[in-house]
């Protein structure tokens, strides 16, 4: 089995859906020629040609309003933003198209696409580069939120979005596209939307956390007794997994790399605390980034949470 | 019935200084052999700059970092039509004209470093911050023509962007809110014919950028972008046009970007070498030292002279950006709001 980056996986799933399937084609800003600024769409234009593979203008709206066009015609786009940030501008187009064209149209039109975006901060980029505001997009009903935390679940989350009747935001944390390597096989498997995955068991504290945060959670997990629950899917969210956890070690703290206030930490707290509060043997803790704008390089370090933070924080439930 | 033509429409290039450094003697803007050569001193001091923010950030001294090298006479040329009264709305590769308007060389260095703190732009300056969102800045300039109108202030507002900003809405909005209120606005696109990867042809289907003015409703002018005296000229002319309460200008600077998109690119992988030695061969720098020497202005040893002026400046912009403490972690909090929430105050207090 190849060992692959998350840069390579995601192109892999990219490269055998558009082969098994002439509806999936791609648009965005430098997908084609240049292969994407990380090179996640590298050597698709020259395999699929330019019908299949759009190096489009600079128009977030108007990428996001053209894929939506596409999937309600009948074809499977992945429509990719060359940032998060730059979402913003499109947000029209996905908050009140995309995620209600189906319910807007009574069924008569869907909208099966994915929106991959680079996400997520650690990498020393300038502004709008390294943003995690993966909560705003979860808030909005109509919508499905992936975020992969490496190379393996990548290649199936993304098979699984792509065949997803409905529209996906496909979150790749860039600070991992380089930084692990897995085994990934060759042939296609799905990874489940909507699924945790239990990155390491344990019995006495649940961590749960989604995309670069979770390698630090592993580290930080080191020497502990700690279940540490991969989310996965950010919605729908597998409170089903959580609450099980949480049943058994009775203690939970989830981390993030956005903002504390209104972060995707406070609806998986709440669900813990309507579901399961009983079991609880000591508050929900948060381990996020402060709620201040995601600053530049000089304070990237300050801002992302950290292994001790993390530590910190499992130290003071269990020793509640 | 006959059809009725309703629009008819010419777009015009305006080119002062050729190759040879031969200038139209109808079109040469007035300025002194003092001020021309102020001009030439700027333009070496933007290409000196650039040069060593390239060398830093491969010295991981600073960040990520987008070179302004070939586009040094569309940025000082315009800047210099300019007064610091003026409001400027940039991108976040306009370093030449910040150079020209005086901004702070240790500041300009610090923002590539990654530190927010050199955003504060000095008093004195109306500049706004770097806008990485591209095209984003271009409405906010109309409302600052707005604001400036309503106050009566004979000042111009300017705002530069890309030719791959011309393919956002935002661009479109604030053209056509400056042609609705016939705004003091003048819009400055750089165009370097490139955005990342899309080269311009990518970008528009229409035979320049100027002409998609006329759309709104005013004038759009192309001008050679590597002629340093056509980029002054028409922007003198749309600036004095703003603050007569004339109305807004749309300037098309037809220029090259000559490197790679950022530090973070290789532009090997979508452009041809002869492209870039074509426009090499056009550098703005290189024109204007052949019209200063058919004046008697200009010697290899004087631009040694001007260039070491020019480095010793940069020197010590980043001797005084090094010097700088880094910011503490504190400094996350810091101008967030005039007051912080009491749950950012108490974040702060335990960082
Ligand atoms: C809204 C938005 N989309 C995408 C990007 C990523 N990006 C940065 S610069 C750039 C190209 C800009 O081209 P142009 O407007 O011609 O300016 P230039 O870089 O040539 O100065 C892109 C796509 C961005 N910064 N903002
Ligand atoms: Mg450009």
């Amino acid at each position: 089995m190849a060992q692959l980056n998350m840069v390579q996986a995601i192109n892999q799933a990219l490269a055998q859906e558009m082969a098994r399937d002439d509806r999936v084609l791609l648009l965005g800003e430098d997908v084609g020629r240049d292969g994407g600024v990380f090179r996640v769409t590298e050597g698709l234009l020259e395999r699929f040609g330019r019908e299949r593979v759009l190096d489009t203008p600079l128009c977030e709206s108007g990428i996001m309003g053209a894929a939506i066009g596409m999937a309600a015609y009948g074809l499977r786009p992945v429509p990719e933003i060359q940032f998060l940030g730059f979402t913003y501008s499109a947000f029209e187009q996905l908050f009140a198209h995309a995620a209600r064209l189906r319910s807007r149209s009574r069924g008569r039109y869907s909208c099966p696409m994915v929106v991959r975006t680079p996400y997520g901060g650690g990498i020393k980029a300038p502004e709008l580069h390294e943003e995690s505001t993966e909560a705003l997009f979860c808030q909005v009903p109509g919508l499905k939120v992936v975020v992969p935390s490496g190379p393996y679940v990548a290649k199936g989350l993304l098979l699984a979005a792509l065949r997803d009747p409905d529209p996906v935001l496909f979150l790749e944390p860039t600070r991992l596209y380089r930084l692990l390597r897995e085994e990934v096989p060759e042939e296609e498997y799905l990874v489940e939307l909507g699924k945790a995955r239990v990155a390491r068991p344990g019995s006495s504290v649940t961590v749960v956390a989604w995309g670069s945060m979770l390698e630090r959670v592993l580290k930080a997990a080191e020497g502990y007794d700690a279940e540490v629950l991969d989310l996965l899917t950010l919605n729908p969210f597998d409170s089903e997994a959580i609450i099980a956890s949480v049943r058994k070690t009775g203690r939970l703290v989830i981390v993030h790399e956005a903002a504390k206030t209104c972060g995707l930490g406070a609806e998986i707290a709440a669900t813990v605390a309507e579901e399961a509060i009983l079991h609880l043997r000591a508050p929900i803790l948060r381990v996020t980034a402060p709620d201040v704008p995601v600053p530049l390089a000089k304070l990237i370090d300050h801002y992302l949470p950290g292994v001790q933070q993390i530590r910190t924080a499992i130290d003071d439930v269990l020793q509640y | 019935m006959p059809e009725v033509l309703l629009a008819d429409f010419q777009v015009k290039r305006l080119e002062v200084l050729n190759e040879k450094g031969e200038a139209d003697p109808e079109l040469l803007p007035e300025l002194s052999d003092a001020q021309i050569w102020r001009l030439y001193e700027l333009m070496l001091l933007a290409r000196i700059f650039d040069e060593r923010a390239v060398a830093l950030q491969r010295e991981g001294r600073i960040g990520t970092y987008p070179p302004i090298r070939g586009q040094e006479a569309a940025q000082v040329g315009s800047a210099f039509a300019l007064t610091k009264q003026d409001w400027l709305f940039p991108s976040f590769r306009e370093m030449g004209a910040h150079l020209t308007l005086g901004y702070p060389i240790p500041q300009l260095l610090q923002y590539w470093g990654g530190d927010e703190r050199s955003q504060k732009v000095p008093v004195g300056l109306n500049i706004f911050p770097f806008c990485v969102a591209v095209g984003s800045q271009i409405p906010q300039a109309a409302g600052a023509a707005l604001a400036a109108r309503y106050r009566r202030d004979p000042v111009a507002i300017v705002t530069y962007f890309g030719d791959g900003a011309t393919s956002k809405g935002d661009f479109h909005e604030a053209m056509n809110l400056a042609g609705v209120f016939n705004l003091p606005l003048v819009f400055i696109c750089q165009n370097n014919q490139w955005a990342i990867s899309i080269p311009l042809k990518g970008q528009t289907a229409s035979a320049s950028l100027a002409q998609k003015a006329v759309a709104y409703g005013f004038e759009g002018v192309q001008v050679d972008g590597n002629d340093v005296f056509a980029v002054y000229r028409a922007t003198g002319q749309a600036v004095a046009k703003a603050r007569s309460g004339a109305g807004p200008t749309f300037i098309e600077c037809l220029t090259y970007r000559m490197a790679d998109h950022t530090t973070a690119d290789d532009a090997g992988r979508y452009r041809s070498g002869e492209e870039v030695a074509f426009w090499a061969a056009r550098d703005p720098i290189l024109r204007l030292e052949r019209f200063l020497e058919r004046r008697g202005l200009w010697s290899p040893q004087k631009r040694e002279e001007a260039a070491a002026q020019a480095a010793a400046l940069v020197d010590a912009g980043v001797a005084e950006m090094e010097a700088l403490p880094p910011p503490a972690a504190t400094e996350l909090f810091d101008e967030i709001l005039a007051t912080l929430t009491p749950r950012q105050a108490g974040q702060r207090k335990v960082r």
